[in-house]
């Protein structure tokens, strides 16, 4: 586990000497201080916690923070990052990818990272376009969107991240939003508390080539109506007076008037529920997002950690049989002795 | 004629090379190597090759399904598997036809006659049985009904059904023990381990075996055994190994010699898959395996525990290579010790998994984007391959560099006896980690003045906090830079550091005939065609000079001035052309090729008909 400070820390402590070039107005600039915000108040020694990502506007972050960094290759981030937690498991390891780094040329290392359960912490931030080459459309990008490289119209489905993580076994699937700094932090949290793979997708505004893809989470108005905060071993109900429920039937969610099926009716949520059917009928409520969408944790179970298991091994096999040295190995597979 | 046999006479020979043929399924793989092991330990020199189908079963009886594994043992040192077999083992009408061509002249062939019925003979292509139409006059044929007496053997060691023929490899094996004057116990010895979950099979395969073995004995249709008298090799411990072997050996070695824990990380692909099963038994050892989703993957995870203090190493053949390319690159750009071991079997594309090829040179030297030199190091046979491995492993730390080490599918599979090293006094090769050093702010890029590499700072190390990736970098604070200037400099910078490495490793070394014309320059495992050819051209008169480079980037020092001194230089490759265009280019000299593309080593004959056709007056 990771060493907790003897000292205090504050966001500062977090920031690099590096000027910040992201296009003004962008969410990462919110994603970056919520997660300095959380490191601080989590109270971890810089020098073990190590940022890892791949290419992309998201991948930059490394440079921001005063950490250990590694910005690696387009969508490669979860390897690098997995090296990494093998070789010193004292470390805490964060990549930060996005939807085109993550889930197009990436998306192998990503569910494989999630099934292995690597003590990972995974920021997908999901703008839902490709930034840095100024505009394609990206596999979370919706049906039939226009963009530079589908004049006229994206074909194919998106990917649902969530969907998709609790489909690749991830120990730890979350939802967050960039512009709810209090909710990230707290997401983090609660991530940083897994030993596991903890996936987080973060929906994040990209002002330049895709800006109020979430304006229904975030606007006065439509926020009230379409937020879904998911807490645990609570009935799922959102609306300005919690007057809308989810309830679960035939394993679909679907949202009802909590006055026409009774409070009792709703669909309680359970991060620790052993079949992740629930959590995955709940990542089906909305696309896009459209319409209501859940936000927090969706799954949250105990797992070995891969490292553990594999700890677990190598001191099982240093009191098990077999040569204790090369020596020992190489003398195993027969010798002779000449002169 | 007297109705009598004359006496069994044991002729004394001072080499010998057999060649087990059969159906991949009727473990001529196994009977070559228990051969081979127990000719080790009465201390035979000896050289095998192995050759399996790419299909794990192919259609049974088919040409396309032959395995088979020659190996060849001498009283004295022998190089090379040998070129044609002297006995041919046949277990079926398809492992016939496709060995006959290769049987050297008047050699002496061993059919089990049980499989020669008319489903097998049409199954190999056979109109005729060629055990009845002649056309083996000129051979000694000798026919065995080894799955009758196979069966026979077995009856009482409760082995039944479909068991009972899987010891007829046993057979084949007891009679050519015999035949040979191999000692029995080593193969018993082995049968009664490797066995040793059933009794019965034990009982079957030792059954067998002794009933190949007195069948020789007892039989009238040999005329005399063969006696190959111990080789004298040099003073020393002895194991017979593979180059799979040897090289995951030699990790494990160069682990312990840089006194840092190994990773290695590898996604299974052939000839190269070995290394990783060898190593994952290793856990005792403090070994760590990781078998990736994909080979990407795998160098992904073995650069980053490199960053993290590892010796993250990653091992594959010519099409994991190319997807590997990336992140070589990206490895050249964080200066982060990295070995990429790279066993190369036939391409392009997934060319014969199976069979051997040294045509990824380009692709080690130049097969990357951008300006990214890295050491290219090639191991020469598997008794060798310890050695070079700790030895890759010494220039990656030193320097902080990637380092390629080429091995191939001949390499991997085939099998030396290696004289060990002293393992308890292997060479200090452990470089220091950074410590803080009381600045303000750490420069990861603040360079050894002599070797040019850069400090290794490990995560966890408070005040040392620092960003590496594949942006380039300001020389010194480490920090991204798109500086025109910076750039130059810093392609130059990691350039003259592979460059400096020169100076840090031995001179070519020739091994040269007074007045000697002609030089032949060698890579890899071409090493025991060339030696051989070379002895045997000189036995014949040839003045000649002979060369093996194991360092292939950057090259020794003096190999231009050894180039120059020739004024014929021949480079025997299994490619087309790969080292002869690097000398070539890099020294201006008129070096001319012999190419061999066959997915098989060179032949000592052909090697030795090329030197004898270059230095007629």
């Amino acid at each position: 586990m990771t060493d907790t400070a003897t000292r205090t820390y504050t966001r500062a402590d977090f920031q690099s000497d590096q000027e910040v070039r992201w296009c003004p107005g962008c969410g990462d600039y919110t994603i970056l201080a919520s997660v300095q915000t959380f490191l601080a108040e989590a109270g971890l020694n810089p020098e073990k916690v190590v940022f890892v990502s791949g290419i992309g506007c998201s991948s930059r972050f490394p440079y921001y923070m005063s950490t250990y960094g590694f910005h690696g290759i387009h969508g490669r981030a979860p390897a690098v990052a997995s090296g990494i937690a093998l070789a010193n498991p004292d470390l805490s390891v964060w990549v930060v990818t996005g939807d085109g780094d993550g889930l197009s040329i990436g998306g192998n290392h990503l569910i494989h990272a999630m099934r292995r359960n690597l003590n990972l912490k995974i920021l997908l931030f999901n703008n839902q376009i490709y930034g840095l080459t100024k505009g394609q459309f990206s596999p979370t990008s919706e049906y039939n969107k226009r963009t530079k490289s589908s004049p006229t119209g994206a074909l194919g489905l998106p990917f649902n991240p969530v969907s998709l993580a609790l489909g690749a076994e991830a120990s730890f699937v979350g939802r967050t939003i960039d512009m709810d700094r209090p909710h990230t932090v707290e997401v983090l949290r609660r991530a940083h508390q897994h030993r596991g793979t903890a996936f987080i997708e973060i929906y994040q505004n990209c002002n330049v080539f895709n800006d109020k893809a979430f304006a229904e989470l975030t606007g006065k108005e439509e926020r009230l109506a379409n937020r879904i905060n998911l807490q645990h071993g609570k009935p799922v109900v959102f609306g300005a007076n919690e007057e809308k429920g989810v309830v679960l039937a035939g394993g679909s969610a679907r949202l009802v008037d909590v006055a026409e099926v009774g409070i009792e009716a709703l669909h309680v949520h359970d991060e620790h529920a052993p079949d992740p059917a629930p959590a995955f009928a709940l990542s089906r409520l909305s696309h896009g997002p459209h319409g209501p969408t859940p936000l927090g944790i969706f799954r949250d179970v105990t797992r070995p950690a891969y490292e553990d298991d594999l700890q677990r091994q190598m001191s099982t096999a240093q009191s098990g049989r077999g040569p204790a040295d090369l020596a020992e190995l190489i003398r195993q597979t027969g010798t002779w002795k000449v002169g | 004629m007297p109705d009598e046999t004359p006496p069994l006479e044991q002729e004394s020979v001072d080499h010998v090379r057999i060649r087990f043929a059969g159906d991949s399924g009727d473990g001529m793989q196994l009977a070559g190597a228990r051969f081979t092991d127990a000719s080790a330990i009465f201390g035979n020199d000896l050289a095998t090759l192995p050759s399996y189908p790419a299909e794990i079963r192919a259609p049974a009886g088919s040409i396309a399904g032959v395995s088979s594994f020659q190996v060849h043992i001498a009283d004295s040192d022998i190089l090379t598997p040998g070129d044609n077999p002297d006995v041919l083992v046949a277990m079926n009408p398809a492992a016939l036809k496709a060995n006959l061509a290769d049987l050297a002249p008047a050699g002496t062939i061993v059919v089990n006659t049980d499989a020669f019925d008319d489903r097998n003979l049409a199954r190999a292509g056979y109109e005729t049985n060629p055990l009845r139409d002649g056309s083996l006059r000129g051979y000694t044929v000798i026919e065995v009904p080894m799955e009758k007496m196979t069966r026979e053997a077995v009856k009482d060691t409760g082995v039944g059904g479909r068991g009972v023929l899987r010891s007829k490899n046993f057979f084949a094996l007891g009679l050519m023990t015999w035949m040979f004057s191999r000692p029995v116990e080593p193969t018993l010895e082995w049968i009664r381990t490797a066995f040793a979950k059933d009794e019965a099979v034990v009982a079957a395969n030792t059954a067998a075996f002794r009933t190949g073995y007195n069948f020789g004995e007892t039989t009238e249709q040999f005329r005399h055994t063969y006696q190959v008298k111990p080789a004298r090799l040099q003073p020393g411990t002895y194991t017979n190994a593979t180059g799979n072997q040897t090289v995951a050996w030699g990790l494990v070695g160069a682990a312990r010699a840089a006194r840092l824990p190994l990773l290695y990380s590898s996604y299974p692909i052939t000839p190269a898959s070995d290394i990783l099963q060898e190593l994952s038994r290793l856990q005792k050892l403090g070994v760590r395996t990781f078998q990736a989703e994909d080979e990407i993957a795998a160098i992904g995870v073995a650069l980053g525990a490199a960053f993290a203090g590892h010796l993250g190493v990653t091992g594959t053949s010519g099409p994991g290579m190319a997807l590997k390319s990336e992140t070589m690159s990206l490895a050249v750009m964080t200066e982060l010790p990295l070995l990429i071991v790279d066993v190369q079997r036939a391409g392009p594309s997934t060319g014969m998994p199976t069979k051997t090829e040294q045509a990824d040179l380009l692709m080690a030297m130049y097969g990357r984007h951008g300006e990214a030199p890295l050491p290219v190091l090639a191991v020469a046979s598997p008794a060798e391959a310890f050695d070079t491995m700790i030895e890759a492993a010494r220039i990656a730390l030193k320097y902080m560099t990637p380092v390629v080490v080429l091995s191939d599918g001949y390499i991997a599979n085939s099998a030396e006896p290696w004289r060990l090293p002293d393992l308890d006094h292997l060479p200090d090769i452990s470089v220091p980690f950074a410590a803080p050093d009381g600045e303000a702010k750490f420069m990861p890029y603040r360079r050894d003045p002599g070797t040019l590499a850069r400090p290794w700072a490990l995560p966890g190390t408070p005040g040392l906090e620092h960003r590496v990736g594949g942006l380039e970098k300001e020389d010194v604070t480490g920090e991204v830079s798109h500086r025109p200037a910076n750039h130059q400099h810093m392609v130059e910078l990691r350039e003259r550091k592979v460059a400096g490495i020169a100076d840090d490793i031995p001179e070519m070394r020739v091994d040269a005939d007074d007045g000697a014309e002609l030089l032949i320059v060698g890579w890899g495992s071409t090493h025991p065609a060339i030696f051989a050819g070379v002895r045997q051209a000189r036995a014949r008169g040839a003045k000649v000079a002979r060369a093996h480079l194991r360092y292939l980037s950057p090259f020794p020092r003096n190999l231009g001035e050894v180039l120059r001194s020739y004024p014929r230089v021949l480079v025997p490759e299994l490619n087309r052309g790969h080292l002869l265009r690097l000398l070539r280019a890099e020294f201006l000299v008129d070096a001319v090729g012999m190419n061999k593309v066959q997915g098989m080593p060179f032949k000592t004959i052909e090697i030795e008909e090329k030197i004898m056709e270059m230095t007629r007056p």
